[in-house]
């Protein structure tokens, strides 16, 4: 990371702090806006994070890899997490999965070589009704079908490039 | 708000708005919590703990804060009642925080939102600044004199956070893992405070029941299970969606509601409830008979009730916190067991052994996560032992 990166990080992790507190409850709302920020939670992030609320790093290494919507690896910016309890697997889900592998080209827990997208597997997303569903990012997707999912795909690929570093995918 | 959904009609959509938080603010705090007892009340996230008494000890706690905290962490698989809640109902569900703020005498309450439910925020954001604009929270709550108000707190994604003292572990910056109770919530909860820990459900009918009468929720259900309660459906029915139904309904009656007439089974209460044949359709959805937070997933005559076992133990594997042994160890021994059984490879010996170590994880596990864990893997095996023994392998 660029020396200018990591004062970014810094004046980031400040403002968190400043918005959220300096004590421990501040830990998970801080980490989640610098995952969304940074897609991933770097070591350096997370050493930052630990130096700010005075607390050891280790401390908030176990909490974010506690936590599925937090990484301590460089995610995609678009992360789909699509459903595989039972409901959804009733509905159909078992093809979308397939139909997401081959449209992105990666296997569930991977990420796109361009970083636009990580596949992940999730539990219930509440959306029982209404299955086969995924999340993209903060947006859920239901009723899903092949042409429903190369469309959402799609589209996120059009936002792309605008919105290269933020999550407004909607 | 978010898709469309098969519904009846709620009770929640016809009560005069603000009328319980209105009439609660000219009671005693004593009388409040009266009400809310008299009503039998129980927990609508599926524990089934009296209301009445739960605010009554956090009321009786000596303190200088407390605080009132809506469990919206609803990750139990087939539940997404409190998502139709919170995107239609939600000042119900807030009125109901500021009730329960008033009656135990807190200034802070807290919506715990599952990441999942992160697309609601806005919309729950919109809400409350219109009560904190209109003098339903702030500073001088309709002008009585009481302070209170509610933020929101994201979940960051991990089942046990239902658990309430997981809840509270994370709220407070740290990894979700339940701690011993007691000292329950109630005197030692968040920050070591008195908490009170309520389904989104819960706080909802808290209001509807002050703004009703304690007499009113028990002309609905039965005797020891008072009221109307949502339940979230899906699966093999013509119709799955959010149902108000009174406690005590059948499972058959149910069934004819939503179109499920096909049914073989259906699992009540998600992946930690149980698994009830069709022998077994007259029996009632109620705490005296079969407890649900809701949830209830049809399976059609088509469906392999071990892949439904192997579903829920693969969830369980993957939310099980990992703090104590028989549940981080005794789900992944099930889930091996149901390989085998798919192979066709599994002894009745073997069998009984890992329904043993069910009951064992039933027992000795620290929080209700890892008690009801083994549920749907020991009624699956009890009631369909004809249909998952002695499979050829080819099947699997």
């Amino acid at each position: 990371m660029l020396v200018t990166e990591q004062e970014k990080l810094q004046e980031l992790v400040a403002s968190l702090a400043e918005k959220h507190g300096r004590d421990r409850t501040a830990l998970i709302p801080i980490l989640q806006e610098v995952q969304q920020k940074y897609h991933g939670i770097s070591e350096f992030a997370q050493q930052v994070v630990a130096d700010r609320l005075g607390i050891h790093p280790s401390e908030v290494y176990s909490v974010i890899t506690f936590y599925s919507f937090l990484d301590p690896n460089p995610t995609g910016k678009y992360v789909i997490r699509m459903c595989r309890t039972i409901s959804c697997q009733m509905a159909g889900a078992h093809n979308i999965a397939r139909q997401l592998e081959s449209d992105l080209g990666i296997e569930f827990g991977e990420t796109t070589a361009d970083g636009k997208f990580t596949l992940e597997w999730a539990n219930c997303l509440g959306m029982c009704d209404q299955g086969p569903a995924m999340l993209v990012n903060d947006r859920i997707h239901t009723r899903l079908t092949a042409e429903k999912v190369h469309d959402i795909l799609e589209d996120c690929r059009r936002h792309f490039g605008v919105h290269a570093t933020e999550r407004e995918e909607h | 708000m978010i898709g469309t959904t098969h519904q009846n009609q709620l009770t929640f959509s016809s009560l005069e708005a603000e009328a319980g938080l209105k009439k609660a603010l000219g009671m005693g705090r004593g009388d409040v919590i009266g009400e809310i007892s008299a009503s039998g009340l129980k927990g609508r996230g599926g524990a089934g703990f009296p209301t009445g008494v739960k605010w009554n000890i956090a009321a009786a706690a000596k303190s200088d804060a407390k605080y009132v905290i809506c469990n919206a962490d609803e990750g139990e698989p087939g539940t997404f009642k409190d998502r139709l809640i919170l995107s239609d109902h939600a000042d119900l569900v807030f009125e109901g925080m500021t009730i329960a703020g008033f009656a135990i005498g807190a200034a802070e309450g807290i919506v715990y939102l599952r990441a999942e439910y992160t697309y609601l925020r806005p919309h729950l954001e919109a809400v409350l600044l219109r009560r904190r604009e209109a003098g339903l929270l702030g500073d001088d709550v309709l002008g009585k004199g009481f302070a209170f108000d509610i933020h929101l707190h994201m979940g960051a994604g991990a089942y046990v956070c239902g658990e309430e003292t997981a809840l509270i572990e994370s709220l407070e910056g740290h990894r979700g893992e339940p701690r011993n109770r007691p000292p329950f919530p109630v005197d030692t909860g968040f920050l070591g405070r008195p908490t009170i820990v309520n389904n989104v459900e819960t706080l909802a009918c808290a209001a509807a029941i002050l703004g009703s009468g304690a007499e009113w929720f028990k002309g609905f259900g039965t005797e020891k299970s008072t009221g109307f309660k949502l339940f979230s459906v899906s699966g093999d029915c013509d119709r799955p969606g959010v149902y108000e139904l009174p406690m005590g309904i059948t499972v058959a009656e149910l069934l004819d509601v939503v179109g499920g007439g096909d049914a073989k089974a259906v699992q009540i209460g998600g992946a930690s409830g149980h698994c009830v044949p069709a022998a077994e359709f007259t029996r009632a959805l109620a705490f005296e008979d079969i407890p649900t937070g809701g949830s209830v997933i049809v399976f059609g005559h088509g469906r392999d009730m071990l892949d439904v076992a192997e579903n829920f133990l693969e969830f369980f594997v993957d939310e099980s916190c990992g703090q104590c042994t028989p549940c981080r160890e005794g789900n992944a021994k099930l889930l091996e067991g149901v390989a085998l059984l798919k192979q066709g490879a599994c002894s009745s010996r073997y069998l009984n052994d890992l329904l043993s170590l069910g009951e064992t994880m039933q027992i000795a596990s620290k929080c209700g996560l890892g008690q009801s864990s083994p549920n749907a893997f020991i009624s699956i095996v009890k009631h369909f032992k004809h249909e998952i023994m002695g499979r050829s392998a080819a099947r699997a």
